[in-house]
């Protein structure tokens, strides 16, 4: 099982499969490369199947490349698993201000669900 | 490292963990209330607990935890250590190694009655203020104690991952959730500023750290242990509930990151209020005597925590785990995968195959530069060859080991009083041949236990002391390993033995057989004498199945016994499989190899001897009657032998035989490759060997060839 992100329609991407370490070195590339695509960006993350460390890493490198660029990147749709991690982290505010995120779903975690 | 590599790991480690185990609780069954033991035993279910969580084998878990308990109370000396609580923890042991050989899936109504029925009775040890039926604060555990005037009760644990450790097979979240079924996670919080940007970041570095509040009523060393198998890989820092300010302003200031910042989020998680770091902070740099303004004391502050060494700070932990990396130390192993080792000593068998060519084309035609170097390269061959197959080699004292459970055991179930006596622990053998000769020694074990000890009233009327003993030894002989079951028991009845034999059709007549050769009638398939068919033995199926496996080793068992004084069973096993050090000897064209393990002598027939040996199936050596075998004649090799004949003393036991070749060719290193399974009954031969001229030399059967020649020299005696 592997990974795989695909642009659903323009400016928008979908990201399926698994967001961890075993694909870390493959994923740091295709991610940055998603970035040259446009200046206003959506990334779809309701079929992440299984986050770790290295993945929660990489989204959080690649938010920040974002806002290094300038380009907006907007993280949706966030899969279970995803918000559970990031709950148990209390990550959901590292992971954006409010203006790139609005209404972030996962701020409806509780903080140290376990 | 893949989660599976870890997960081999995992169970290789609890098995460990089971049979060190066994170990001390057999040991503890002798010395109860031994301090050192019963924390080793607590270690042994904690170590198991502890990984079981990090791979959420929460069955596992759950039930290692109800055991740890007792263990726990029973270091502490609250309870005492009694037959009854040792046969129940060994109930534990063997549970928690179903339960670890299982998925969690796979687990069914029975053994979940099983597990439930053991905690059932592990209840009364388990102490009134267990953490699961103690909501409140815990008495026993000075520092869950709440801290007056403090806000907050909960445990604070700064941890900084190394970049290493996601390389290292560990999962930094794993070790935060397993944190929280200690207690609850009341707050964490993620240090994400190491994040490097996307140019210098590596995807398989770990970058995070944690600052999390945890409240539990739990130890120190318990959250330490969460971390145990990152120790290398992190930076832990522990507070207690109750720590003092200063402590936290400590810890603030030997964290890497910022001071206001890490000030902020002890804020946010509530462990600290705004107006005690300020003042902790300010206080701080007035006690070091600065009086800049505040803007550049925070400076100094940096600067300070940049020099600060961690050790400082975590002198009290170091020192913990200095004691404990000695503890590792006394019994340090690497463990290697089983199929690199062989491809290993494969090469070096062919190293040694090699080595021999070459020595043989410098003998023959290279000067004298290109001998010695030939021989040096010779001697480091073989130390190398002796060096690889060391590795294979392990102490049969771990196999005899498990045999004290299996003794008390059976004892207990029989009835009968019986101690187990090891000698000989240290004796070295092949780790394949450890393995594959446990369950043959395991069934004679059980067999001297069950028919070989009496019953308590038979041995006192036979003024026997009460306790019977079982005695295993093994030592080195000849190139072979023996290993002897011996116990104080009945013996062997001849008379019910051939009675037996009659009766089942093993034999057909009673006559002529010698003691030996009717004791080994038990070896025979579907032999048993015990007249009563119990729990453990008896049913006629082990001695035969016994034998064969041993022989399927190139081994031989042999039984020895006296009536009313006890048995002893001795099997002779070789010591490797591998690579054994030949006698190479010639016979017309063709090429024998005898191990030299087994070789006592060799003698040139004299023309008298040879005369003699036409006429007889034994030669006049010095005095002693020696049978043996014409080789020639054996193998029916044609051509007439040489004017010279010699012959080759070889020993297997207690048997001498001898070997007539033409010619002796010297010592020789031997790769031993096995024949096919078309040559698998073939009695003389047990394997292969290339030599350096690229022929092919048969290895010669020891065992087999002095039997046969025991064999024909009785028989040509009474005819």
């Amino acid at each position: 099982m592997g990974f795989e992100l695909v642009p659903s329609e323009a400016g928008k991407f979908r990201f399926i499969g698994e967001l961890c370490v075993f694909h870390a070195e493959q994923l740091k590339p295709r991610l940055l490369s998603m970035l040259k695509e446009g200046d206003a960006l959506e990334l779809d993350l309701a079929g992440v199947q299984e986050v770790d460390t290295a993945g929660l890493q990489l989204l959080l490198m690649l938010k920040r490349e974002a806002a290094e660029r300038d380009v907006s990147l907007t993280l949706v749709n966030h899969s279970e698993e995803l918000l559970n991690v990031i709950g148990l982290l209390n990550l959901s505010q590292a992971f954006g201000d409010p203006l790139v995120l609005p209404a972030e779903p996962v701020s409806e975690v509780p903080h140290g669900s376990r | 490292m893949d989660q599976d590599d870890l997960l081999d790991t995992f169970l290789a480690e609890s098995v460990d963990m089971l049979e060190q185990m066994e170990r001390l609780l057999l040991e503890l069954e002798e010395d109860a209330g031994d301090p050192e033991q019963l924390s080793a035993l607590f270690r042994c279910v904690h170590t198991i607990k502890g990984s079981a969580g990090l791979f959420g084998f929460d069955h596992v878990v759950e039930f290692a935890h109800a055991v740890e308990n007792v263990l726990d109370r029973l270091r502490d000396g609250l309870i005492e250590f009694d037959t009854t609580l040792s046969g129940l923890l060994f109930q534990c042991r063997d549970h928690i190694a179903t339960l670890i050989d299982l998925d969690a899936a796979d687990i069914g109504a029975d053994i979940c009655k099983i597990g439930n029925g053991i905690i059932l009775q592990l209840a009364p040890y388990q102490g009134e203020d267990d953490e699961e039926n103690a909501g409140s604060a815990n008495a026993g555990d000075e520092q869950a104690a709440p801290a007056a005037g403090k806000e907050t009760d909960s445990w604070h644990i700064s941890v900084r991952f190394s970049p290493d450790v996601l390389r290292h097979g560990m999962e930094p979240l794993s070790f935060i959730r397993y944190l929280g079924k200690l207690g609850e996670l009341a707050y964490v919080c993620t240090i994400t500023e190491h994040l490097p940007p996307a140019r210098e970041f590596d995807p398989e570095a770990c970058y995070l750290g944690f600052e999390i509040d945890l409240q539990a009523a739990t130890s120190k060393a318990a959250i330490e242990e969460v971390f145990e198998f990152v120790r290398e890989d992190c930076e832990l820092r522990i507070l207690a509930p109750d720590a003092r300010l200063a402590e936290y302003i400590d810890l603030i200031q030997n964290l890497p990151e910022e001071d206001y910042k890490l000030g902020e989020m002890l804020i946010a998680s509530g462990a600290l209020t705004r107006a005690e770091l300020e003042e902790g902070l300010n206080a701080q740099a007035l006690l070091a005597g600065d009086d800049a303004v505040p803007k550049a004391r925070i400076g100094e502050v940096l600067v300070e925590s940049g020099a600060v060494s961690p050790d400082v700070v975590n002198a009290a932990l170091s020192k913990q785990k200095q004691t404990r990396d000695a503890r590792a130390q006394a019994n340090q192993y690497v463990r290697v995968q089983a199929d690199k080792l062989d491809n290993l000593i494969n090469l070096v068998g062919e190293l040694v195959i090699a080595s021999a060519a070459a020595n043989l084309t410098a003998q023959r035609n290279g000067d004298t530069q290109t001998r010695e170097a030939i021989a040096a390269v010779s001697n480091l061959v073989e130390e190398i060859r002796d060096g690889s197959l060391e590795l294979r080699m392990v102490p049969i004292g771990e196999t005899f080991q498990r045999f004290k459970r299996v003794v008390r055991d059976a004892s207990q179930e029989l009835g009968k009083d019986i101690r187990l006596e090891i000698s000989g622990a240290d004796a070295e053998l092949d780790k394949t041949m450890v393995e594959r000769i446990a369950d043959p020694l395991t069934h004679m074990v059980r067999n001297a236990v069950d028919h070989g000890i009496e019953a308590a009233e038979v041995r006192t009327a036979a003024g026997k002391p009460v306790e019977g003993t079982v005695h295993l030894d093994a030592y080195h002989e000849a190139g072979s390993i023996v290993i002897e079951v011996k116990d104080d028991g009945g013996g062997l009845n001849r008379d019910k033995i051939l009675a037996k034999a009659l009766e089942r059709g093993v034999i057909q007549s009673a006559e002529g057989l010698t003691a030996q050769e009717t004791y080994q009638l038990i070896f025979e398939p579907g032999f048993s004498t015990a007249e009563q068919v119990t729990n453990l033995s008896g049913r006629g199926v082990g001695m035969d199945v016994v034998r064969r496996n041993i022989e399927a080793l190139r081994g031989s068992v042999e039984v020895e016994s006296e009536f009313g004084q006890g048995t002893v069973m001795r099997i002779r096993l070789p010591l490797t499989l591998a690579i054994i050090d030949g006698f190479l000897t010639g016979i017309g064209e063709s090429r024998y190899v005898v191990p030299l393990e087994s070789v006592v002598e060799c003698v040139e027939l004299t023309p008298a001897q040879r005369a003699e040996s036409r006429q007889r199936s034994f030669v006049n050596l010095r005095g002693e009657v020696l049978p043996f075998i014409r080789l020639r004649d054996y193998f029916g090799l044609a051509g007439e032998a040489g004017r010279r004949e010699n012959i080759v003393v070889v020993r297997h036991g207690p048997h001498k035989a001898g070997l007539i070749v033409d010619s002796l060719l010297g010592e020789y290193q031997t790769v031993i490759k096995p024949l096919g399974k078309l040559f698998s009954n073939l009695g003389a031969i047990s394997g292969s060997t290339i030599l350096g001229s690229g022929e092919v030399a048969l290895i010669l059967d020891v065992p087999a060839l002095t039997q046969r020649a025991a064999e024909q020299e009785a028989r040509t005696a009474k005819a």
